[in-house]
């Protein structure tokens, strides 16, 4: 049909095999080394138009009128459309709340909302003709924080809101509240030798995945769409999409173009219903590709914060109690605001065991930029404030921070703040054990033979010192996340497994709809197809809504719960392939019937390892394939006075110790080294689930010392939608991060697996926020760290 | 307006370019090579870092006039180019600036990337994967490679970073390695795949 870059099947075999517990080598990987791999803004089609959107340039307005005559009239424009033009009574969407505009009804909310669409044949045409577009704003006032967004005069922004957190949010621009109430606070108060308190700052973080936003809309001959698209649940968008299109689910069939990495990012929608309608109302495909600058106003970014914690211990270093408010800026729209609540709620008091504890968090309705899921998801915040306050309390205890965590630590059998019992390894002292026990790197490095090579000082190649000012500091954090979704969701994943001959060799065939965003998903199924059914090549199938959804790529979970779909469905198959083997050679050999039988080595064998026969002859040509939906044990609700609730299915740890150098005179932090070490239950492929720590690390250190995306309070307007000024890590600016992996199994999970890949993200800014302390003695209540805070500037 | 130059050693024509188009757009929308990426469009992040004459640039920050009659190696080219390199001494084409002796110009414009063909991405007993590069082999090896956006405009630079210098310090590698932005691995398994490939190299391997 004329399109390229449609994903193909993906078959690895002889040279990369291996099953779990293996380093096996990415499926994908000789692809993408290769350019060949199709990622969503490689799609292309022979007579494709190009679609573009116009965006608020202000926070807040009515919009008094648009009008789209001239861009309509521009040579090689095929469709200009506004609110006014959607095809249904549905034009609003939202992954929990449908507040989103599709396109903007009257009202602008937040800088960068869209607007109005355009299709041309030329991008630069679709640009053009979009700011040819004449839109009248009338602006309103905004809020941008807790005092103005609850004031007794603020502007509403959602009126009339009919969502089921509406009820009990204190305020209508609040979107969600959840109280965690455990104990008497003001009881053990009394008991405490020692008080500290905070109020602490986190900036507003942008995911900064690299492949853009984008994807391609097929117009159908049904009258339907194919949607070739990056994101990280297909579903999810699918039930979003299909009502805004008037169209049944069965007539958007979506697949899973290549996704340039997501953190969170993509699980909100972004262009999918744009190029979708454009490609209904011209009747040609449509693609649509953000560029950096639009791809910062097009996905939610991580919730800014403000924290206040209060803590208080005894002489002897025991927590009494946690009094705890945060407050997270949602911005114009819920996205996933309320659950990014209950996690920062019930993960609030952080890894410790702490009997008393009164704990509120609320995200906010404002007119800045709209915030929801980035990797952490509300634990990131929490984390960063706790472990300041740890190392507060430490301080003014005498006590070493380190020690001091370690005799509050939970472990297996610790009792949540929400009441729940962590039923898994909980390893929280020795991950603190391993990383303190980990070799420092040398000192004043700069000091030793041939001089300074200032590539490893502070201002790097700026060539700012050559030592003299910079001081070292050491610092520990440690953080809670939970694996999966919580709050009683039903969290199920679905795979499809087939099994049969070809080429004269046992294939298996997996396919599911899990977004593969770069996290290895496509690995770890492999080798599970490998481990439970004996096999050496493996297929894996595009991901696609041809079959039943997988859940989201997020909360840690896919490994976990995909991976546990792919294993029971292998299960499953394995079942069937030995009713067939029955059938046929049961006769011959006893063990048949009596052992207990296992695929391996294209052969199935007893328990005992005597080889029954080749799976080759068993199946002939025999085609065995099952689709099963799994799920993890259930989970329930929070209480919404009380907190209290079995929430979590499954809680990850890890910790971080950091090194820096700071240059005291300029403000200028070289990070030395950032040690981890983390608890994943089982490494189901061990060279990925470094790979997962040493990435998530670096995005905690980028939050610590440069990532932060600069909202004008007076405007509401992003400052530095950009690459030149929204600064992430480069090579330069990561140092080495040694990984110490634990395999301490959780039995409730697959292979006693752990997801790996949020943890990371937690402790990772307060360890390195900790050694900028120890070096310079600043208090640094704020993060991301900047020079100005360091020289006493700001 | 037509722009005439050579990719991957072979002669490439674009016609009804727009004045304003990047290298990178004419590359990936007019001549089917989407493999040097579109990161950032601003010259920020190296995802489109391709070989202009030998030199390293952004496509995206290269406007399409300015390679009329050029020479440009993307991703796509990368193996057959260092194949080309270490047949002929060290150089793929005369115009990188370190030829070694014995490469005329002749030889090394004889160079040219062969088609690409399998999506399996594995090579089966009957239809052999061409080779990979050094870099690229060991960036699969080394698990550099995770969502992969970043991946070409790495090699590429870190190809050509090799050519320069074979045996580069830690220092060097990130250094040279400073302007391409990768968001999923943290960098350390990069460094493991340069270190690897140059490894590799001078071990012969």
């Amino acid at each position: 049909m004329g399109t390229t870059g449609t994903p193909t099947n993906i078959t690895q075999g002889s040279r990369t095999s291996g099953g779990i517990g293996e380093s096996t080598l990415r499926p994908d990987g000789t692809l993408k080394v290769t350019g060949e791999f199709a990622y969503s803004s490689d799609m292309w089609h022979e007579d494709m138009l190009w679609g573009h959107i116009l965006r608020s340039p202000v926070a807040h307005a009515e919009i008094v009128s648009i009008d789209t005559s001239e861009a309509l009239a521009q040579p090689g424009v095929y469709a200009v459309m506004t609110y006014d033009d959607l095809p249904t009574d549905v034009r609003n969407y939202g992954l929990e709340i449908q507040d989103t505009p599709v396109l903007a009804n009257g009202r602008v909310r937040h800088h960068g909302e869209p607007v109005a669409i355009v299709a041309a044949d030329h991008p630069e045409t679709a640009r053009r003709a979009a700011a040819k577009i004449k839109v009248e704003y009338r602006e309103l006032p905004i809020v941008t924080d807790e005092a103005t967004a609850t004031a007794p005069d603020a502007p509403v922004l959602h009126p009339g809101r009919t969502d089921h957190h509406a009820p009990h949010a204190p305020h209508p621009n609040i979107v969600h509240r959840q109280p965690i109430v455990r104990g008497d606070v003001e009881e053990a108060r009394g008991r405490a030798d020692v008080i500290v308190e905070g109020e602490y700052v986190f900036g507003m973080q942008d995911q900064a995945f690299l492949g853009p936003e984008s994807g391609l809309a097929v117009p159908a001959e049904d009258g339907g769409v194919d949607l070739y698209i990056a994101t990280q649940w297909l579903h999810a968008d699918l039930r979003q999409i299909a009502p805004v299109l008037g169209l049944p689910e069965d007539k958007v069939r979506m697949t899973l173009a290549g996704v340039g990495g997501a953190f969170g990012g993509r699980e909100d929608l972004s262009m999918q219903i744009h190029a979708c309608l454009l490609a209904l109302r011209t009747g040609k495909p449509v693609k649509i590709v953000y560029n950096r600058f639009e791809s910062f106003f097009g996905h939610v970014h991580r919730h800014p914060a403000k924290l206040y914690y209060e803590h208080g211990a005894t002489r002897d270093g025991k927590l009494t109690h946690v009094k705890c408010r945060i407050v997270l800026d949602g911005g114009a729209y819920a996205s996933s605001s309320p659950a990014v609540v209950g996690n920062a709620a019930s993960l609030g008091a952080g890894p410790y065991v702490i009997d008393d504890v009164d704990i509120e968090v609320i995200a906010l309705y404002t007119n800045n930029p709209p915030c929801g899921a980035m990797r952490g998801f509300g634990a990131v915040q929490a984390c960063f404030a706790y472990e300041a306050q740890m190392d507060k309390l430490a301080a003014k205890l005498g006590m070493d921070p380190v020690e001091f965590r370690q005799l509050n630590a939970m472990e297996q059998g610790s009792v949540m703040p929400t009441g729940q019992r962590v039923d898994s390894p909980a390893p929280v002292a020795e991950l603190l054990r391993r990383v303190k026990a980990m070799p420092l790197p040398p000192e004043r490095q700069w000091e030793t033979t041939e001089g300074a090579d200032v590539r490893q000082l502070p201002g790097g190649l700026s060539n700012t010192t050559h030592g003299e000012g910079v001081v070292r500091g050491v610092g520990y954090a440690v953080g809670i996340k939970n694996v999966g979704f919580s709050e009683g969701f039903d969290d199920y994943s679905t795979a499809r497994v087939r099994m049969e001959v070809v080429g004269g060799e046992p294939v298996a065939v997996v396919h599911t709809a899990m977004a593969e965003v770069g996290q290895g998903g496509v690995t770890v199924h492999a080798q599970i197809a490998r481990t439970e059914l004996g096999v050496t090549q493996v297929t894996i199938q595009p991901a696609d809504t041809q079959v039943g959804s997988a859940g989201s790529t997020s909360a840690s979970r896919q490994t976990y719960v995909t991976g546990g779909a792919v294993k029971y469905a292998c299960e499953l198959v394995r079942e069937k392939v030995l009713e067939i083997g029955r059938r046929k050679f049961g006769s011959y050999h006893p063990a048949w019937a009596t052992a207990e039988l296992l695929l391996e080595g294209g052969k199935v064998v007893t328990d005992g390892g005597e080889a029954l026969a080749d799976l080759t002859d068993l199946l002939e040509d025999e085609v065995v394939e099952v689709e099963e939906v799994w799920r993890h044990r259930p989970t329930e609700p929070f209480d919404l006075r009380t907190g209290q609730g079995n929430g979590h299915v499954q809680y990850s740890f890890a910790a971080h110790r950091a090194v820096v150098e700071v240059d005291t005179e300029l403000g200028l932090v070289k990070v030395i080294e950032l040690a981890c070490a983390q608890d994943v239950g089982k490494a189901l492929n061990p060279l990925s689930v470094v790979g997962q720590i040493q990435g998530g690390t670096t995005q905690g250190l980028g939050m610590a010392v440069m990532e932060e995306i600069l909202v004008d309070p007076r405007t509401a307007k992003v400052r530095n939608p950009s690459f030149t000024d929204y600064l992430i890590p480069t090579i330069l600016d990561t140092p080495t991060i040694p990984v110490d992996v634990l395999e301490l199994a959780d039995e409730h999970a697959p292979y006693g697996l752990r997801g790996v890949g949020e943890a990371p993200t937690l402790s990772s800014t307060p360890a390195v926020l900790a050694a900028i302390r120890a070096a310079t003695g600043l208090e640094l209540a704020r993060t991301p760290v900047r020079p100005e805070h360091l020289t006493g500037m700001a | 307006m037509r722009v005439t130059f050579r990719v991957n050693g072979r002669r490439q024509e674009a016609d009804d370019v727009w004045e304003g188009e990047s290298l990178l757009y004419v590359l990936r929308e007019r001549l089917g090579l989407p493999g040097s990426k579109n990161a950032c469009e601003q010259g920020e992040c190296g995802s489109c870092t391709v070989r202009l004459d030998g030199v390293p640039v952004c496509a995206c920050l290269v406007a399409a006039g300015q390679v009329e009659g050029r020479d440009v190696v993307t991703v796509e080219g990368l193996a057959d180019y260092a194949k080309q390199r270490s047949a002929g001494g060290g150089c793929a084409t005369a115009a990188c600036g370190t030829s070694g002796p014995g490469t005329s110009l002749d030889a090394a414009r004889q160079w040219e990337s062969r088609p690409t063909d399998s999506a399996t991405g594995e090579g089966t007993a009957t239809s052999p994967r061409a080779t990979l590069s050094p870099i690229q082999q060991a960036f699969i090896d080394a698990g550099a490679v995770q969502c992969g956006f970043c991946t070409p405009g790495l090699l590429v630079a870190a190809d050509e970073m090799l050519e320069r210098n074979p045996n580069p310090s830690d220092a060097d590698i990130r250094e040279a390695l400073s302007g391409n932005l990768c968001r999923c691995t943290g960098y350390e398994k990069i460094l493991d795949a340069v270190r690897l490939a140059a490894a590799r190299q001078s071990e012969g391997v």
